[in-house]
């Protein structure tokens, strides 16, 4: 009797398990939007998040500053990849990545801020 | 003061002017409205209670002027919805000091985002007090978009370079220098060479019994290099000053007072008028510290300096605005 109980329950759990499996699919395209939003880059407390991030080629990566102080996007490169305006609280800025390589920047008003952009 | 208190210290053992005891209850109190003054070489802290005979004594000085920074015109998050209130209260203090003081200082960070209302703002405001000239030196919030252009243009008629130039009043030699351009990925705030070789020459013929006043907005010590509270070169400033026997260090940015004395240097940050910001460390970023609406005031003051002619050291007097 327990035993066909513990038996229901594994079946159950099967079943849980392939409804589960039933939206994998979704799984899958869960994942590929948590790549897109690893697009996005998040200023909060004075810091990037993440500090690395890898992309493919071609791909838009934005910043949002979500801090109650500006903070800018510049690339450490001279002549500058990309500069972004000052960013003020909840404003973006966005820069499309087509060449591989490694993009160090930083942010030019609090210069101990600073962030990668790995481009495969 | 020749009548010694229990809560003023005068134990200097090292003959550097500071004690210990006396540097550490300072430390203590700065930012909580309370407020030290170095004289004749001796830091002396003082409680609030204070502050009327403390006065009486100082304010017999030949130069007094005041120093305000960070007045961060625009800002409008929840540390401080109203920052034109806090620097109009600012006004206020000023023009009730016992003795008025002679011009202000303003140690940067004027507007939030360099806009030019911004900067109108402030203007404006500070027309209401009695002291008229206003010195200038930018903060990383005046110089944003256009690498100080407008800055220059409002504030920096005479000046130097990125905006630095030096001033004499009754015999203080001022110094006004720019640390907040041309910032490094990693870096603090930066000088920069043509600054450096600028002040080596300014400062040359000088007599070294010339008291000087050097006011920049990022300190020029290095406070708490982990949140950019420091400059990179700023020792390389400190050696051409070496000669001098008494030169104050005025600095902002760090949105609260903090002291040190290093032989005949006397460095001192002054509080916001806008918004107050963490202890070193005491946070997980250096940003606006919000503080309970009624005790806003406590944590935003002005800065008061005297100077009496023949005495080691300015009086450097801190008070809050509320």
């Amino acid at each position: 009797m327990k035993r066909s109980v513990f038996i229901a329950g594994l079946v159950a759990a099967l079943l849980i398990g392939m409804g589960v499996c039933g939206t994998g699919q979704k799984g899958s395209v869960t994942s590929a939007q948590e790549k897109m939003s690893a697009m996005e880059v998040k200023i909060d407390n004075f810091s990037f998040g993440p500090v690395t991030l890898t992309v493919p080629a071609g791909t838009t990566v934005t910043w949002t500053n979500r801090d109650d102080i500006p903070h800018t996007v510049v690339s450490t490169d001279d002549p500058k990849t990309f500069k972004s305006k000052v960013l003020d609280t909840d404003e973006k800025f966005s820069f499309t990545f087509n060449k591989p390589g490694t993009y160090s920047y930083f942010c030019s008003i609090h210069p101990k801020m600073t962030g990668k952009v790995i481009v495969q | 003061m020749s009548d010694k208190k229990n809560d003023e210290l005068l134990h200097d053992h090292n003959r550097d002017g500071i004690d210990r005891r006396g540097f550490l209850k300072c430390m203590a109190w700065a930012g909580t409205g309370a407020f030290c003054v170095i004289k004749g070489g001796v830091l002396q802290s003082y409680s609030l209670s204070r502050l009327s005979e403390l006065n009486a004594s100082v304010s017999k000085g030949e130069l007094s002027f005041v120093q305000i920074s960070d007045s961060h015109m625009g800002f409008n998050k929840a540390a401080n919805p109203d920052v034109v209130g806090t620097l109009k209260a600012a006004v206020d203090k000023i023009n009730g000091l016992s003795i008025p003081p002679e011009f202000m200082l303003h140690t940067g960070d004027i507007s939030h985002l360099s806009k030019p209302e911004e900067f109108d703002t402030v203007d404006q405001i500070l027309k209401g007090a009695k002291p008229k000239d206003v010195f200038y030196v930018p903060g990383e919030h005046d110089v944003l978009n256009d690498d100080g252009m407008q800055f220059l243009e409002r504030y920096g008629k005479g000046s130097k370079g990125a905006g630095w130039y030096s001033f004499e009043k009754k015999g203080v030699h001022f110094i006004g220098l720019v640390n907040v351009m041309n910032l490094k990925s990693g870096g603090l705030g930066t000088l920069g060479h043509d600054q450096l070789e600028w002040l080596e020459d300014d400062v040359k013929h000088l007599k070294p019994s010339t008291p000087l006043v050097v006011f920049a907005h990022i300190p020029l010590w290095s406070l708490y290099p982990e949140w950019g509270w420091g400059t990179e070169d700023s020792a390389q400033a400190l050696a051409y000053l070496k000669k001098f026997g008494s030169v104050t260090v005025l600095n902002g940015h760090i949105h609260q007072t903090m002291q040190k004395v290093e032989g005949n240097v006397t460095f001192h940050t002054a509080c916001s008028t806008a918004f107050p910001q963490p202890e070193p460390g005491k946070a997980d970023s250096p940003g606006p510290m919000k503080v309970p609406a009624e005790q806003l005031r406590n944590v935003l003051g002005i800065t008061d300096v005297n100077y009496v002619q023949g005495q080691h050291a300015l009086a450097v007097v801190d008070s809050s605005l509320a």
